[in-house]
């Protein structure tokens, strides 16, 4: 594939994107005379190439896309064109990648499914019949398929990690800061993070090092140069530390064998695998639904119908047109969070709920910076499920939360954490992928992606492909 | 019946900052440009935009913190204050809750008093929104994210009068201190008020806010309305509601505008976006060093240093511009009497009159420099008043050296003897009985003697000079 040119790439993913749409959805546009374009200037440019030179990519539905519908998967932001494009999105396009189209989500990153996209789920390459995770489903769905080189995610509190897990790609959220929020629509501030999915560390790593450092519009982004690529290395001597909490009450048991195969493994690599604990694990979700439904109702005040997206006109009143544009414009999970966040950041209640959150955040961090006093990095499963049928748990919000446990930790704590595949799993007719969640300390974001490109080298997990995926393949 | 009343009053007063750019991004921070053309992907509320904030505002606030001898705090933070309005683009205005920048400080009245203010802090500007267009709202976003202070004082004043006096003077500091130009009718400073009446001795009374109050005049007309409306309600038995009213200048009343029943919950939390930030004591000392003379520092120096009466010093400093113009001109010629009886009088005649083409001290011309040889013309007689008016007026027009004009309009004062002896006999003649009177000692009369001479000089002989050829002609004859 090397010596494709990038219009020869192009087509390739374009002509298999569009021929999978109808039965995978993870796409909610194709720029297909735009990426056709971009791919031929590649070809007649003849200076030095970009570290991404010709590669598609997929750009998850909110990361802002200069003059293409970034909509986020509402409903309320349907033909909304964003007017400038995210500095991640734009550092892709500079070194050289093409933007296929734009990929489908869980409204606002609200989900862990992608069935709250108003445009509706994508599916499952493994098995159609099930949701390929969420909130960044169709990016997950799109790489698994092998339709594009990568995709372009976001993780708040697991969004790239779980369906990475779900569809057996490699995704990688940055510690906070890593990788520039500018062009990123919001969900929860202090927890977003853009991050990567693609069918490999490796190929992680090198977008990885063409999207991040330092960003003077973005204040949260950390004054650091771009992620170097990571140094091949062995898992010799690495202390790896495996929290007895990611592994108990809640994660299926058929995940928890596949997890603790693949850390044998690793020990017949050289590693060294310690138990450890995370004892505030259990205060996960609870802080994090606290602080991330408060961060997100005040970063969708802004959608209220007067300058962009969706209007109704309600009773002709101001009030009550942005009163009506919002209860008809939200996806129901939308408007559980603004509520649920107005709530604790409600005069009286503010105190109780997120201040106390953020005291039991910093509990949770502070777990973490003990373990790595032990530890060099922490591996456990990413996701407590195998990819769940599509519809069994959209009716059941606390069911769709506890599938969060494990990735929101490292989320509250701001740390980088990867994603690999590790093995898979029977069910009925379906071969379906686990993911191995590796956790590194705050900064360790090129250590962590060293140990999965090792890990990767030593073993073929990775490889493994599903039938649609092979049968697209020509 | 008032007498028997206290007054107590708090302003919260609201200023934008004289930067260059807006609070959190690059847009300009400009007036009366046309609508929705200074805005941005930040300013406007687009998603994902992202606030970085400008730290040439947080300079300027730092000043007026300074100037207002407050303290600053060594580590200050952002939050978000949430409402819905269509001219808040982003549903919440970025501000200060209980973390300001500032707090403490304040400014002392003629009478002594010293009003405290409780805090300072930033916060952006929302848009405007039109509502009287037909069916339509508009809004213009040039305005959205400009960067505020507020500033709000203890409820130490007790009077409508003080409150003027408290406003006037803390538009002249923030003028003096370059930290913002406090235009009432710009916009650039909007004042809200907190009053309520109480017995001396007595229960604090019900605070009622008033708002919508264009000038300090507005300010001083509503809190004197709103004063007798509540000792009114309370003698007649009645009592205060906690209300916020609106005032309508013309009508010369307050209106209800809501109630406390309607009172919002801003869902204050800390803005994610924007790290907590520090003020070393370094910066401050830097920023401190180059806050300006202030106005009450100014006018005493004029008073004493300059010898200038207390009125012409308070003339002179009530705008950062006529002070520095005045320092300026003093710089070229040192007779400060002479340079500010001419600002006060001669220059601010320019200002009222519409065929001078010149409304304020920023629209003069030419350079202080000139203004200061005019004058030095004119105190040494080189030309008389009048002639130096009329220069005055041509540098109005044609920004040229007052002494080129003086010699082109033929303005110069005669100093030949010769000619002037010629034209005070002249008038002498058939003038016997006045000769008569200044004789007996009656030297008032001698003003009517004067007048022709200078008529029959065509305003180029200088009264002076006049007065004592006359005298030393009618002594001799
Ligand atoms: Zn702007």
């Amino acid at each position: 594939m090397s010596d494709a040119t990038a219009l020869e790439r192009v087509d390739a993913a374009l002509e298999r994107a569009a021929r999978l749409e109808a039965r995978l959805h993870a796409f909610l546009s194709l720029d297909a005379a735009g990426a056709r374009r971009r791919a031929a200037e590649l070809d007649a440019h003849s200076g030095p190439r970009g570290a991404l030179h010709g590669l598609p990519f997929a750009v998850k539905a909110n990361l802002c896309w200069s003059g293409v519908e970034t909509n986020a998967g509402s409903a309320l932001l349907a033909g909304y064109r964003a007017p400038y494009t995210a500095t991640s999105v734009q550092r892709a396009l500079d070194a050289g990648a093409v933007a296929l189209g734009v990929a489908n989500m869980d409204e606002f990153g609200f989900g862990s499914s992608g069935e709250n996209s108003a445009f509706g789920p994508s599916r499952n390459p493994w098995d159609l019949a099930r949701t390929p995770g969420g909130s960044s489903s169709g990016a997950a769905a799109a790489v698994a398929a092998g339709s594009v080189a990568f995709a372009l995610g976001s993780d708040t509190g697991g969004s790239v990690r779980q369906p990475a897990a779900l569809c057996g790609v490699s995704g990688f959220k940055p510690s906070y800061g890593r990788v520039s929020r500018y062009g990123l629509i919001a969900f929860a501030s202090s927890l977003d993070c853009v991050g990567v999915l693609a069918p490999d560390v490796e190929r992680v790593a090198s977008v990885l090092g063409a999207i991040s450092g330092a960003d003077e519009r973005d204040s949260t982004c950390l004054p650091e140069p771009s992620c170097s690529a990571p140094a091949p290395r062995s898992l010799q001597g690495v202390r790896i530390g495996a929290p007895r909490e990611h592994f108990g009450a809640g994660v299926d048991p058929r995940v928890a064998a596949c997890v603790r195969a693949a850390l044998s493994e690793l020990e017949r690599l050289g590693a060294q695998v310690l138990e450890i604990d995370l004892p505030h694990t259990h205060a996960a979700i609870s802080t994090y639904y606290v602080v991330a439904s408060a961060e997100a109702s005040s970063n969708l005040a802004r959608y209220d119908g007067v300058r962009y997206g969706k209007r109704e006109r309600g009773d002709g009143s101001l009030q009550g047109m942005i009163t009506a544009t919002r209860s008809s414009g939200f996806g129901a999970e939308a408007r559980r969070r603004i509520a649920l966040g107005s709530y604790v950041l409600s005069s009286g209640y503010y105190e109780a709920w997120y201040v106390q959150a953020l005291k039991v955040r910093r509990l949770i961090a502070r777990d973490f910076e003990r373990a790595f006093e032990r530890v060099d990095v922490i591996a456990g499963p990413t996701s407590p499920s195998l990819a769940f049928a599509l519809g069994e748990r959209s009716a059941d919000p606390l069911a769709m939360y506890a599938g969060d446990a494990l990735t929101t930790p490292a989320s509250l704590a701001g740390l980088p954490a990867l994603s690999t595949p590790c093995g898979l799993v029977r069910e009925g007719d379906s071969d379906l992928p686990v993911g191995l969640q590796w956790i590194g300390p705050h900064g360790a974001d090129e250590f962590v992606l060293a140990l999965g490109a090792a890990w990767q080298r030593a073993s073929a997990h990775h490889l493994a492909r599903p039938a649609l995926a092979q049968e697209a393949q020509r | 019946m008032s007498a028997a009343w206290q007054v107590v009053v708090g302003l919260e007063t609201h200023c934008q900052l004289a930067t260059a750019s807006k609070l959190f991004c690059g847009c300009a921070n400009a007036f009366g440009a046309a609508p929705n053309t200074l805005v941005c992907a930040v300013c406007s509320g687009q998603p994902g935009a992202l606030p970085v904030l400008n730290r040439e505002a947080l300079d300027l606030g730092l000043r007026a913190a300074l100037a207002l001898g407050c303290n600053v705090a060594p580590r200050t933070k952002f939050d978000r204050k949430h409402y819905f309005y269509c001219d808040l683009p982003k549903g919440y205005q970025i501000s200060q809750y209980d973390q300001p920048f500032c707090t403490g400080g304040g400014i002392a009245l003629a009478s002594g008093k010293f009003v405290r203010l409780a805090r300072i802090h930033l916060e952006e500007d929302a848009g405007k929104a039109i509502h009287d267009r037909g069916a339509h709202s508009l809004v213009d976003l040039n305005r959205a994210g400009v960067p505020l202070i507020e500033a709000v004082t203890e409820p130490d004043l007790s009077s409508a009068a003080e409150a003027h006096e408290y406003l006037t003077a803390l538009k002249e500091i923030l003028q003096f201190a370059g930290v913002s130009e406090c235009d009432m009718e710009k916009g650039s400073l909007r004042c809200d008020v907190n009053v309520s009446v109480q017995r001396p001795g007595g229960a604090r009374g019900t605070k009622v806010e008033l708002k919508n109050l264009n000038s300090f005049a507005n300010v001083a007309a509503a809190l004197e309305h709103e004063v007798a409306r509540q000792i009114q309600s309370l003698e007649s038995g009645g009592e205060v509601r906690q209300e916020t009213r609106l005032f309508d200048a013309e009508a010369g009343v307050t209106r209800t505008m809501r109630t406390k029943e309607d009172a919002h919950d801003y869902r204050y939390f800390p803005d994610p976006d924007l790290p907590l930030f520090t003020l070393d004591e370094a910066h401050v000392a830097r920023v401190r060093s180059y806050l300006p003379e202030l106005p009450a520092a100014r006018r005493a120096r004029y008073v004493k240093a300059l010898g200038l009466s207390a009125y012409d010093a308070g003339v002179l400093t009530a705008s950062r511009a006529t002070s520095d113009y005045f320092e300026a001109a003093l710089r070229h010629n040192d007779a400060p009497k002479e340079l500010a009886n001419w600002l006060t009088n001669e220059v601010a005649a320019l200002f009222s009159d519409a065929a001078s083409g010149v409304r304020s001290i920023d629209e003069l011309p030419f350079k202080p420099f000139d203004f200061a040889e005019l004058v030095e013309l004119a105190r040494t007689g080189r030309v008389t008043r009048s002639g130096a008016r009329t220069i005055l007026r041509a540098m109005c027009a044609q920004p040229r050296a007052p002494r080129e004009l003086m010699r082109e309009l033929g303005l110069e004062t005669v100093a030949d003897s010769g000619q002037l002896e010629r034209w005070c006999r002249e008038a002498l003649l058939g003038r016997e009985k006045i000769v008569a009177d200044v004789r007996r000692g009656e030297e008032k009369a001698l003003g009517a003697l004067i007048g022709p001479v200078l008529k029959l000089s065509g305003g180029k002989a200088d009264p002076k000079a006049v007065r004592e050829k006359l005298l030393e002609l009618i002594r001799a004859s």
